[in-house]
């Protein structure tokens, strides 16, 4: 078993555009790629658990093979640099993923 | 190189966030040709203040820096200088700040070129009558339909244009192109397209520059890359022999914010990267092939806008004691209710008062699940109202009524905030909400190209 940072070479989450968050994990080994992805580990049921969302606020969940990336897209709460947002650039909201176990 | 390789210079990021002038000039070194200096100054990721206020998020004096070098070196070589969404946000005041600091660096060089200027703004008119014809939708679901009301609350109104504006601009002879709101690879884009390269590997190089350095090892906005399309593909690579590129770190970057990885939607275009391939052609070099250009058959363009939703007032406070720290939130409610009796003459409606507990979840809010351990939350309060003075008077009224507030089983009657500042509230002044972010259809270009 390893945390999903322990094996990612980026973990990341941005701002795609105002309205969408997007989080962006790579790798730099198709052998370590391949484990992530093949683990099912990352899948929409774990990202709710994750961040107390419902299916329906995850735009995308898409596995790139050929960048050696994983990336997953969220609807924004509160839009970014309005009353009520915590985060205006959307960039601290990976943490969660960072301790997801892959076998 | 080849003698129909087309080169493409980005020195930055973000115009104004500056970058060594020893890279910038290695894009000139044996006399190689450079068919393009372009520089992205836009974006919305500090949220939608600039565009509603019509300022810039960086500083004139930096912006002129970066501007002096890149026209000094442009300009008496004939190399076009390109400005994607001038002045932060593209709309016209935005614009005119750059338009100044242009002629004052052109004057202060004794040197002339010719500035092609295309604005990107819209009248409230203009959109409440697209939204009419059914042209205009939200972009994603969790944005609400376009009233009337919003868009006359809505200033400084613009859209991003695609590359078609640039590529007019630069076939009439342009030195220096400002562009409005721009789709932030299209001014890219349109270099090479004028230069007779693929429109979809044009786009995708333009993706990777636009954010100068980012896309190599170690990533910055602030220093200068430089991508070569050739015929059937195009490589990119770092003007710093600090910075290398990697199939990764390019791969990487053509994921940066973007809410898929490879299907990009842009004006008029979708580009399709599933088949990209990233290879390693030499040291810190990247060569990617297989990028597509879609059209598509209806033609749309992003629309932003701000509006001003409110103005605030905050405070920045420390809390250690154990006590207040273990009940924090109960307590926050508590002052809260006593602030909202004080003021039962003024309607609910007209303010908000909201708490952030740094150190337990402040960042991630009720995303968060992992459980508080600390002894120490960083406490930051802010009153959003209708006016300025209702939200200072009821800011003072939080802080005050918090800092003195008996809680049960209170030790420390002496107060209950740590102050870093005095004075304590800070005067934040208006904020603002991105109140457009729809698509609009359009059938004929509505930018319009002026020659200075």
């Amino acid at each position: 078993m390893a945390a999903l940072f322990e094996l990612a070479k980026v973990l990341r989450s941005k701002n795609a555009g105002p309205f969408e968050l997007t989080f962006d994990i790579l790798f730099d080994s198709k052998e370590v790629y391949e484990r992530v992805k093949n683990s099912g580990k990352i899948n929409k049921q774990t990202i709710c658990e994750l961040y107390n969302l419902t299916e329906g606020q995850i735009d995308h969940l898409v596995f790139y093979d050929q960048a050696l990336g994983i990336k997953i897209t969220i609807l924004r709460d509160i839009s970014s640099g309005t009353v009520g947002d915590r985060d205006v650039y959307g960039a601290q909201q990976h943490a969660p993923l960072m301790n997801i176990l892959i076998d | 190189m080849t003698s129909s390789d087309v080169r493409i210079v980005s020195p930055c990021g973000i115009l104004g966030y500056g970058f060594p002038e020893e890279s910038f000039n290695r894009a000139f070194e044996y006399n190689q040709k450079v068919h393009g200096i372009v520089v992205d100054a836009g974006s919305t990721d500090a949220g939608p203040h600039k565009l509603g206020a019509g300022v810039a998020i960086v500083s004139r004096r930096a912006t002129k820096k970066d501007l002096d070098i890149i026209i000094k070196n442009g300009v008496p070589r004939d190399i076009p200088i390109v400005i994607g969404s001038a002045g932060g946000a593209g709309a016209k005041p935005h614009m005119e700040w750059t338009l100044d600091i242009i002629k004052e660096i052109l004057a202060e060089r004794s040197l002339t070129a010719r500035i092609a200027v295309i604005w990107s703004d819209f009248t409230q008119e203009e959109i409440i009558k697209a939204n009419h014809e059914g042209r205009i939708n939200p972009l994603t679901p969790n944005i609400p339909a376009l009233t009337d009301e919003v868009i006359q609350e809505t200033n400084n109104i613009v859209a991003q244009m695609g590359h078609e504006p640039i590529l007019e601009a630069l076939e009439n002879g342009a030195d220096i192109v400002v562009c409005g709101r721009a789709y932030d690879p299209s001014p890219f884009a349109a270099v090479g397209i004028y230069h007779g390269k693929d429109p979809g590997l044009a786009y995708h190089l333009g993706k990777i520059l636009e954010c100068g350095a980012l896309c190599a090892e170690p990533g910055t906005t602030k220093d200068c890359i430089v991508g070569t399309l050739k015929e059937d593909s195009f490589t990119v690579q770092s003007l710093n022999p600090i910075r290398k590129c990697s199939p990764i770190s390019v791969s990487a970057h053509t994921f940066y914010e973007k809410e898929h990885p490879y299907i990009l939607h842009g004006p008029g275009i979708i580009l399709d990267l599933s088949q990209c391939e990233f290879t390693q052609v030499s040291d810190g070099v990247v060569e990617v092939k297989n990028s597509k250009l879609l059209k598509n058959n209806q033609y749309f363009i992003k629309l932003e806008g701000a509006r001003k939703v409110a103005y605030r007032t905050f405070v920045i406070a420390g809390v250690r004691d154990p006590i207040l720290v273990g009940k924090i939130e109960e307590i926050e409610e508590l002052v809260m209710e006593q602030v909202r009796d004080y003021y039962e003459d003024i309607p609910e409606e007209d303010y908000s008062i909201h708490f952030y507990n740094y150190g337990k979840n402040g960042v991630l809010g009720s995303k968060e699940c992992t459980p508080f351990h600390g002894h120490e939350i960083g406490v930051m309060f802010e009153v959003v109202a209708k006016t300025q003075e209702l939200a200072n008077s009821i800011c003072s009224s939080v802080r005050s009524t918090f800092l003195h507030y008996g809680y049960e089983n209170r030790k420390s009657t002496a107060g209950n905030l740590a102050f870093p500042f005095a004075p304590s509230d800070v005067e934040f002044g208006p904020v603002y909400e991105f109140s457009l972010y729809h698509l609009m259809e359009i059938t004929e270009s509505p930018f319009v190209i002026e020659y200075l």
